[in-house]
């Protein structure tokens, strides 16, 4: 029995887990029913789920921007060699 | 009072984000946004001697920064020749249409749209800000430049427990911090 249960009950930790995984969509089937099924029962998570997915969505709202870390790269190296000419 | 110091070393890790996301509102296209925050990092670099410490490191990157967004408008001008307007119609249907008459045209991103987009945008960086290095870099690779887990893990030499681990520090701090910022 408790073998069983095991296997569809959750803890916490690895429901927090698997909702950070699926804001990428990287959880599988089988983990997100697992974590609809953790959620009935804790509220804890409940509040994590709905911030995550709000962040999530708020993120995507936004078009914000970042530089890719090849070109940061790149103008780590040019500010370099501008400091050395520059002292 | 000069309370505020200045390390460009650091610069690229603080501010660059900040600046490039700054700049590519205003001007619309990756690689001019990238060189213009370039320019800018070089200029703060030679004008370091004049930097009093009144304001932050940041807003004095953002003051020099408007010039050079300036500058390049004032350049792509005097390129032509002379000002171009132009104009771009929504759908092919509307092609010939006069500017009167696309005044209220409804595709059209509002003033208000792209003002809280920008503000948003702000926020979020401060944030991002606030995270410790290493978290905020992850965060961003996997949010919003979208990379893979494993591009991400080989790249930074972490395992994807480890990753996922940071991931969900960062998310906490985050959502958090926008809570208390924006929401």
């Amino acid at each position: 029995m408790s073998e069983q249960v095991s296997k569809i009950l959750m803890s916490c930790d690895s429901a927090n887990h698997v909702c950070d995984k699926s804001q990428y969509k990287e959880a599988t089937l089988w983990e997100k029913i697992k974590l609809n099924i953790h959620l009935i029962y804790c509220s804890a998570c409940r509040t994590y789920t709905k911030n995550n997915s709000i962040l999530t969505k708020t993120i995507k709202k936004s078009k914000v921007e970042t530089m890719d870390s090849s070109s940061k790269d790149e103008m780590r190296r040019k500010m370099e060699e501008a400091m050395k000419n520059n002292s | 009072m000069p309370s505020h110091k200045i390390d460009p070393n650091k610069w690229i890790d603080l501010y660059s984000d900040y600046l490039f996301n700054y700049t590519i509102s205003r001007v619309n296209d990756r690689d001019i946004a990238q060189d213009l925050v370039q320019d800018t990092f070089f200029a703060g670099l030679k004008s370091m001697k004049n930097f009093k410490g009144e304001a932050s490191e940041r807003t004095w990157l953002v003051s020099i920064l408007k010039r050079k967004i300036i500058d390049h408008y004032r350049k792509t001008n005097s390129n032509k020749g002379k000002a171009e307007v132009r104009m771009n119609y929504s759908s092919e249907e509307s092609e010939g249409d006069w500017l009167e008459e696309r005044v209220a045209d409804p595709f059209d991103k509002t003033a208000e749209d792209t003002l809280e987009n920008e503000e948003l945008s702000g926020a979020i960086h401060r944030c991002l800000g606030k995270l410790p290095l290493k978290q905020a870099n992850v965060f961003k690779m996997k949010t919003i430049l979208n990379y893979e887990t494993e591009v991400i893990c080989n790249e930074l030499n972490i395992t994807p427990s480890n990753l996922w681990v940071i991931i969900h520090r960062a998310r906490t701090a985050m959502a958090g911090c926008l809570k208390e910022n924006w929401f």
